[in-house]
């Protein structure tokens, strides 16, 4: 029993030292962006392995969630006559919830795994260590453009998923299963609020980018420079960002759209 | 760094068309591209009891869209409901007698605002007032009734 | 002359430095001198902390007590600006060579001077160019890091660490793992750079014959303390036992062969 307490006691400290230095290095992650806004051409390298590389892969998911949303609805809508509420439904789904976390979900296992697998390696290697012998921080000139890059990335990602959503939704829908056209999209468009909804997602997509992209360079950052290390961090940061994530949009759901 | 011009232009690529995502998602998917405050003119109305009625509910005339609910709000003195609504620019010829009556869009759906165009020659413009209306029928207020009477019938 | 205090002429001066992992006592209270324009060499056997005392010197790490003088200046004292503008006079040669990999060998040698200096690309490029051809890879400068051999990037990191002209350059583990020639070809580098270049050069080796070939002058560390010291034939000469085991390389005396353990009789007879 008192070897389970002092487990615990030594669990907890644990812990609150890795936030802490976690909080530290955001710090740290953030003054850089003074350095690196200078230098686009740093920023556009990353957001091409953490951007571009994401694209497809958010893309066609995107298509399929969207595609079985489709169906789906279209079962359960038709019981009560509701077809027409398909549209609505198939975008509410995606832009509320489904775009913003599905996607970031992806990201991490995409870009997140592979930035604490780059990071990790690199410290393994000493590249780190040897950045900072030449006189160049390498919080401020490896993680701060790979921070913004995932950053500035998510959001985009999250909005194409959504968009390519609603048009497989709309494929399915109208193009297969006979919905009218023109109550599918005027439905959304009733139903569908800019500022509640769409806003609302673009918020929750980019704080999910912020803790995704933190998370991942982190665990990177902070891992024991040997193989077992690296791969334990990656797993690490693919566990870790899914619970952020779908904690964090419960929370942000209860603020946004309840009365909690 | 050297970088190749490939690079740059799939990342421009990208960010374009992430960017062209969220102005779908703004103009095709929400609500944003099918109201504009510029070109519609507010009227008001008022009635006994506005219901379900909420801000953004549909106003219609026979049954095509031609506006939505911007605010209700509560006149002090008389205890009725005030409901404003913006009309698109292009529907300049609807008749100042028209009635407005609150009206749910199947057995439990919406509760919207239709328009009874009247036999005026002056037209519903900016800031004017609907005279005519009908209250929202609230279906638990009709049960009650309903049963009240049978009641008393018996 | 090695424990007079710090004259000019020593360009790194480390006194009552002491240093811990934990409860294992890496160093004890030890004091050396780096001359400037020499070739000095730390030997010992693995384990003894030898790349510990570089990164000490370049403020990686924080002693537990005592203080590093690096051209006059206390690392430990300095601001992180200034010492980072310290480190851009130091180069460092780490084991693996620490290249960029996702860089060609251009570029990581170019890497210090576009991070560090505002030249043109025209004139980055000849600089670059004249470190690779003094180390002898101009011709492989649109190779990737990971498409080097190993001899090839430290000789490549190398390039790198003199890119900004440094004072000094400290060499960890140079000549570890290998084959002959590359061997032959990094102590002939190490040697011809530090007297063209007016370089100062801390090696830390546990290869005895080849360090000793370049040395000006040696300090052989064990357990925490300085053992021995002096030129390479001054320790070839030394009477110590502890000295004579490291320089000829013999399997056991002072240091033993076996790691400390109980009797082993005793541990096989042990039943689970």
């Amino acid at each position: 029993m008192l070897e389970l307490l002092e487990q615990l006691g030594k669990t907890t400290r644990g812990s609150f030292a890795k936030l802490g230095r976690a909080t530290f290095f955001l710090m740290h992650t953030l003054t850089g962006v003074r350095e690196i806004l200078p230098r686009p051409s740093l920023l556009i390298k990353q957001m091409y392995s953490i951007g571009v590389l994401s694209f497809l892969i958010i893309a066609i998911s995107g298509l399929f969630v969207g595609m079985v949303l489709g169906l789906q609805g279209y079962y359960i809508l038709s019981d009560f006559g509701a077809e027409e509420s398909l549209g609505l439904m198939v975008a509410a789904s995606l832009v509320r919830e489904l775009g913003p976390v599905v996607s970031a979900l992806l990201f991490a296992g995409r870009a997140g795994s592979a930035l604490t697998a780059e990071i990790g390696l690199m410290k393994a290697t000493e590249q780190l260590s040897g950045m900072e012998m030449m006189a160049v921080d390498p919080i401020n000139r490896i993680i701060t453009p790979r921070f913004l890059a995932g950053l500035i990335s998510m959001p985009l990602l999250a909005a194409i998923f959504s968009s390519v959503g609603v048009m497989g939704g709309h494929m399915v829908g109208v193009g297969m299963l006979g919905v009218d056209d023109g109550a599918f999209w005027a439905q959304m468009q009733n139903g569908i609020d800019f500022n509640e909804d769409i806003i609302n997602g673009v918020i929750k997509s980019v704080v999910f980018g912020f803790v995704v992209s933190w998370i991942a360079l982190f665990e990177g950052y902070d891992t024991i420079p040997t193989s077992e290390g690296v791969s334990r961090a990656t797993t690490r940061t693919v566990v870790n960002s899914a619970f952020s994530i779908l904690g964090l949009d419960f929370i942000l759901t209860a603020l946004m759209f309840g009365d909690i | 760094m050297q970088h190749s011009k490939t690079q740059d232009t799939l990342v421009g690529l990208f960010v374009a068309i992430g960017i062209a995502a969220l102005f779908y998602m703004a103009l095709q998917i929400s609500n944003l591209g099918s109201y504009s405050n510029s070109d519609s003119f507010t009227v008001s109305a008022r009635f006994q009891n506005s219901g379900g009625l909420k801000v953004k509910s549909p106003v219609s005339v026979a049954g095509v869209k031609v506006g939505r609910v911007s605010s209700i709000t509560l006149d002090k003195e008389s205890h009725e409901a005030i409901v404003e609504m913006q009309i698109d620019a292009r529907y300049d010829n609807l008749p100042d007698d028209s009635s407005a009556s609150i009206y749910t869009a199947g057995l439990l759906g919406e509760q919207y605002i239709s328009l009874d165009p009247g036999a005026s020659d002056d037209y519903l413009k900016n800031k004017s007032k609907i005279d005519i209306t009908s209250s929202a029928i609230v279906l638990e207020e009709m049960i009650g009734k309903f049963m009240m009477n049978k009641a008393e019938g018996k | 002359m090695p424990n007079s205090a710090s004259s000019t002429n020593h360009i790194v001066t480390v006194k009552n430095l002491s240093f811990s992992r934990g409860t294992r006592i890496i160093f004890d209270d030890i004091n050396l001198n780096i001359q400037r324009g020499k070739v000095t060499a730390i030997m010992g056997p693995s384990g003894t902390g030898k790349t510990t005392l570089l990164k000490l010197i370049g403020g990686q790490l924080y002693p537990d007590a005592g203080q590093i003088h690096v051209d006059g200046q206390n690392v430990h004292r300095l601001k992180t600006k200034d010492l980072y503008n310290l480190r851009k006079r130091m180069g460092m040669l780490f084991q693996s060579g620490a290249l960029l990999t996702d860089m060609n060998v251009y570029d990581n040698v170019a890497f210090p001077l576009r991070e560090h200096t505002h030249l043109p690309e025209a004139m980055i490029r000849t600089v670059v160019l004249m470190k690779l051809q003094a180390v002898g890879l101009r011709g492989a400068r649109n190779l990737m890091a990971n498409e080097l051999s190993g001899g090839m990037a430290r000789r490549v990191a190398l390039a790198r660490a003199i890119a900004l002209d440094p004072l000094m350059i400290m060499y960890d583990e140079p000549f570890t793992g290998q084959d002959p020639i590359s061997m032959g070809a990094l102590v002939h580098l190490i040697k011809s750079l530090n007297n063209t270049l007016g370089l100062t050069s801390i090696i830390v080796s546990h290869d005895v014959r080849e360090t000793a070939a370049i040395a000006d002058y040696i300090y052989v560390l064990s357990e925490g303390k300085i053992v021995g010291q002096g030129s390479p034939q001054q320790l070839a000469d030394s009477k110590s036992a502890w000295v004579k085991q490291f320089m000829n390389g013999d399997a056991d005396g002072p240091v033993h062969f076996h790691y400390p353990a109980n009797d082993y009789l005793d541990d096989l007879l042990t039943a689970k």
